[in-house]
């Protein structure tokens, strides 16, 4: 695989608040956004050359870009769209990042909105579409609580101590978002709550389950050489890695349940491209997809923050707290933003070019000199995993 | 002239159970006393078929049977061949004559005397019989209470019986004591002593002197007496006026625990007095509507060989006590539920009809270069990526354990608010299912619990009922 370490870099950045945006419809979202991203790179809309899109859902079907043309005004210039379940946001900006190296386009818009809160559901079911059969009656969840499940027995933690350690995860995640403007939520709650909640999907209760919101966010993207004719202070693009598995895993023989092929493998590709060797060392603030606390958990280890195994003792170490080793959502993750699916990835990556920039929103959430960011969502019924790298430094 | 007779049988009652007293208290009303069955709300009278047919034929080849007979009259389809359903869940061969006998509660004695007489004629060497019934009494009436739900099914074939057939009396009688229109729910009835004396019991002493006239048989000769009544007091009326030694000579009607359970009764019956029954002797059975058929059959030596693992008492000792009449009016489909439509998926003909062989028969597949077994059926190994190189391999039959569980608060109906989403490794080579688990309480699913498949319902949508196979705790049921 080749690489574009440091050909294209990220000159602006917008991020509509989140939550349930009863005022907002799908237009309104990305107008915040993408007016934020373009004042804060200095850009007029009709600079934009291309457009990648992300939504998942939309009223019409095959209805492709236009929900962002008809919104922005956004004429005469292609808008592709992706739909790749909750890594759809992270992947436009993968696209555009690949369309500006190689040649195609000097500027690029990448764009992620969703409008969940007007389906009527307080939840998705992630059968929609898909097996009419196969899929019956499993929601988002259910599909993660057979995670939590298998991942107490293989590394022999009680339920108590298991869901102990997915909690912390939830109050490390909770007082992050509660200083974080642009959540949903930001009540700070204590482990007891956590414990003390209603099951959802058996281990996981309501505090480990992210919620349904409304949300939109984007960047700009242009090539490294230009960059430094925008602003001082662009980030670049260091590494990506994107891999998709199966949608079925549930019938794979063998398959362990405690650790997925897609996010070690997305992971190690973009560790790669980015000439990352030690990410637990070497990361400095990471947003993962924390759709819900055991995704988190599983996550510090097949992305190498943990030793495999190990992720509960970090936990209970507070490495990954904002004054820990290796600060994890530090916005508050989709725990506090809520999970607009398209949307998501890019509101992750907002959160990372604005710390690496040293403009987080209130200076108390702000990393002390951070040089390199990670941000991730991860798929579907969960298989499709991307990760973006970003340095604050060209190499 | 050809031996004919009954070459295996099987039986299947559902798990929940209802306390007759609870609807009893809810109505203020006395009760009959004891329990009935009810269907779980993935069941229905095809699932119940393919549970009881299962049952019988165990490991037994299906490639010797050349015929299906389904009778209930609680079809689930009223334009479209049920047998059709059950033959496939149970991975019959496709080139067999599959037919429903529906309409009466002697769509079972029927479809079992055309049975013995299509292989008696030579024109098929083995039939399965199936009967499955579940059957609504209006809110408050008698038969609420009475009625039960469950399914039998006997193989009818020429070789190695265990009862041989012989001999059959029918006749005919046009009445109205006990019907259903084509829209209605419940099902109807005149005065109880016009419909119990004029029918019932006058025909059944009609029947039975006629059998035993045309077979040269006197009332002692009879072992068991198999006579499907609808309540107990008839019965044993009945008993007394036939003179048939109610201590010694009757099958019981299995009306306290089960009630009666339709058209599948005089089979269910029949097969109960089979597992108990020894070489030598001769069961009579009379069922009654609309006229009678009764049969004689007289049990082999073979008896001693087919003691079946699963037998009726079985399934009477395994049970879940129904904790409401609400539930028992949500399970019967009497009240709506509460559709969850976001996790419903849009059913699809054209996908159920394109994965028959996964969804229906339960096939996986074995590649045959490197031997993975996989469900549903791969066409490229998940192991070894060979490419439409695979034998399809029945996995219905195997058992196993939880591998991994969720109890999912969000999935369920309303009367079934959880779902247990599970996923096991079934048999030696731990081919990998996911699906729900059924017949279970849910708070005591846990990994490495042992379980086996059922087919069941599970979803409706654009009319049409979604069916799949479902994992079950072997301690209630397992199809082995």
């Amino acid at each position: 695989m080749g690489s574009i370490k440091d050909e294209v870099a990220i000159i602006g950045m917008g991020c509509s608040k989140f939550g349930e945006r009863w005022d907002a419809g799908t237009e309104d979202l990305a107008i915040e956004a993408a007016y934020e991203a373009f004042e804060d790179a200095g850009v007029e809309k009709q600079d934009i050359e291309a457009c990648y899109h992300a939504q998942v859902m939309a009223s019409v079907i095959g209805v492709g870009g236009t929900t962002v043309a008809d919104a922005l005004k956004l004429r005469d210039i292609p808008i592709l769209r992706n739909e790749n379940w909750c890594a759809s946001g992270h992947i436009a900006l993968i696209e555009a990042c690949m369309a500006v190296a190689s040649g195609a386009f000097d500027l690029v818009l990448a764009i992620g909105v969703e409008k969940l809160k007007d389906t009527g559901y307080p939840g998705l079911g992630t059968g929609r579409g898909m097996h009419p059969v196969y899929e019956a009656r499993r929601t988002s969840p259910g599909s993660f609580g057979l995670i939590a499940q298998r991942y107490f027995e293989t590394y022999g933690l009680s339920i108590e101590q298991g869901k102990e350690t997915l909690a912390k995860i939830e109050v490390k995640n909770h007082d992050n978002g509660s200083l974080c403007p642009k959540a949903h939520f930001h009540n700070r709650i204590t482990v007891e709550q956590v414990l003390k909640a209603p099951i959802v999907a058996w281990p996981l209760g309501l505090f480990d389950c992210c919620g349904n919101s409304d949300g939109a966010a984007c960047a700009i993207v242009t090539t490294a050489a230009k960059a430094r004719d925008f602003r001082s202070d662009s980030v670049y693009l260091k590494g990506f890695g994107i891999a998709t598995d199966s949608m079925l895993p549930h019938f794979r023989p063998g398959f362990s349940w405690t650790s997925f092929d897609s996010l070690v493998k997305s992971s190690h590709k973009a560790y790669e491209m980015a000439g990352i060797k030690n990410p637990r060392e070497e990361l400095d603030v990471a947003e993962v997809h924390d759709c819900f606390s055991i995704t988190e958990l599983l996550i510090y280890e097949d992305f190498g923050f943990s030793p495999r195994g190990s992720a509960r003792e970090d936990v209970d170490a507070g490495f990954f707290t904002r004054e820990g080793g290796l600060p994890v959502n530090i916005d508050g993750g989709l725990k506090c933003f809520g999970h607009p699916i398209g949307a998501s990835g890019l509101r992750m990556t907002y959160e990372v070019y604005k710390q690496l920039q040293g403009k987080a929103d209130l200076p108390e959430r702000q990393i002390k000199n951070p040089r390199l960011g990670l941000a991730h969502t991860f798929g579907g019924p969960p298989q499709i995993s991307a990760v973006a790298i970003l340095g604050s430094e060209k190499g | 002239m050809n031996t004919v007779g009954i070459g295996l049988c099987g039986s299947y009652l559902p798990i929940f159970r209802l306390d007759r007293g609870t609807v009893a208290e809810i109505w203020g009303r006395a009760s009959m006393g004891g329990e009935r069955t009810v269907a779980n709300n993935d069941e229905d009278s095809a699932t119940m078929a393919v549970e009881a047919s299962v049952n019988c034929l165990q490991d037994s080849g299906r490639q010797e049977i050349e015929g299906l007979f389904f009778a209930t009259t609680s079809p689930v389809y009223r334009e479209k061949l049920n047998a059709a359903l059950v033959a496939t869940a149970l991975d019959l061969k496709r080139e067999i004559t599959t037919a429903d006998f529906s309409h009466s509660l002697r769509a079972g004695t029927g479809a079992l005397k055309a049975a013995l007489d299509s292989v008696k004629s030579g024109s098929m060497k083995q039939v399965l019989v199936a009967a499955a019934d579940c059957r609504n009494g209006y809110p408050r009436s008698d038969q609420e209470q009475a009625f039960g739900d469950g399914a039998a099914a006997i193989l009818v074939s020429q070789d190695h019986v265990l009862a041989t057939f012989e001999g059959s009396y029918s006749i005919c009688n046009e009445m109205y004591d006990v019907w259903r229109n084509p829209d209605d729910t419940f099902v109807r009835t005149w005065e109880g002593r016009f419909i119990l004396g004029e029918g019932y019991a006058n025909h059944m002493v009609e029947a039975v002197s006629g059998i035993l006239n045309k077979l040269g048989l006197k009332t002692k000769d009879i072992t068991r007496a198999i006579l499907p009544a609808p309540d107990a007091r008839t019965h044993r009326r009945l008993i007394q006026r036939l003179g048939f030694d109610a201590k010694t000579q009757v099958q019981d009607p299995l009306l306290s625990n089960i009630g009666h359970t339709g058209a599948a009764h005089p089979l269910l019956m029949l097969v109960g007095a089979l597992e108990e029954s020894s070489p030598g002797d001769i069961l009579l059975l009379a069922n009654y509507a609309d006229g009678v058929d009764a049969m004689v059959f007289k049990v082999t030596e073979e008896i001693e060989k087919k003691r079946d693992e699963r037998r009726l008492k079985e399934y009477l000792s395994q049970k879940l006590m129904l904790t409401s009449y609400a539930r028992f009016l949500s399970y019967k489909g009497l009240v709506e539920t509460a559709p969850g439509e976001p996790f419903r998926l849009f059913p699809s003909a054209t996908v159920t009809w394109r994965d028959r062989n996964s969804i229906m028969r339960c096939h996986g597949s074995r590649c045959l270069n490197c031997g993975t077994l996989s469900f549903p059926i791969q066409r490229i190994c998940n192991n070894c990526h060979a490419k439409d190189s695979y034998e399809e391999i029945r996995i219905s039959g195997l058992e196993g354990a939880v591998f991994t569980f969720t109890l999912d608060n969000l999935a369920g109906r309303s009367d079934d608010p959880v779902v247990v989403q599970t996923i096991a490794d079934l048999g030696e080579e731990k081919v990998r299912f996911y699906s729900m688990m059924t017949d279970c309480i849910p708070s005591e699913a846990k990994i490495g619990m042992p379980v086996g498949l059922t087919f069941r319902r599970i979803y409706e949508g654009s009319g049409m009922h979604n069916y799949f196979w479902k994992l079950r705790p072997l301690h209630t049921g397992g199809n082995k």
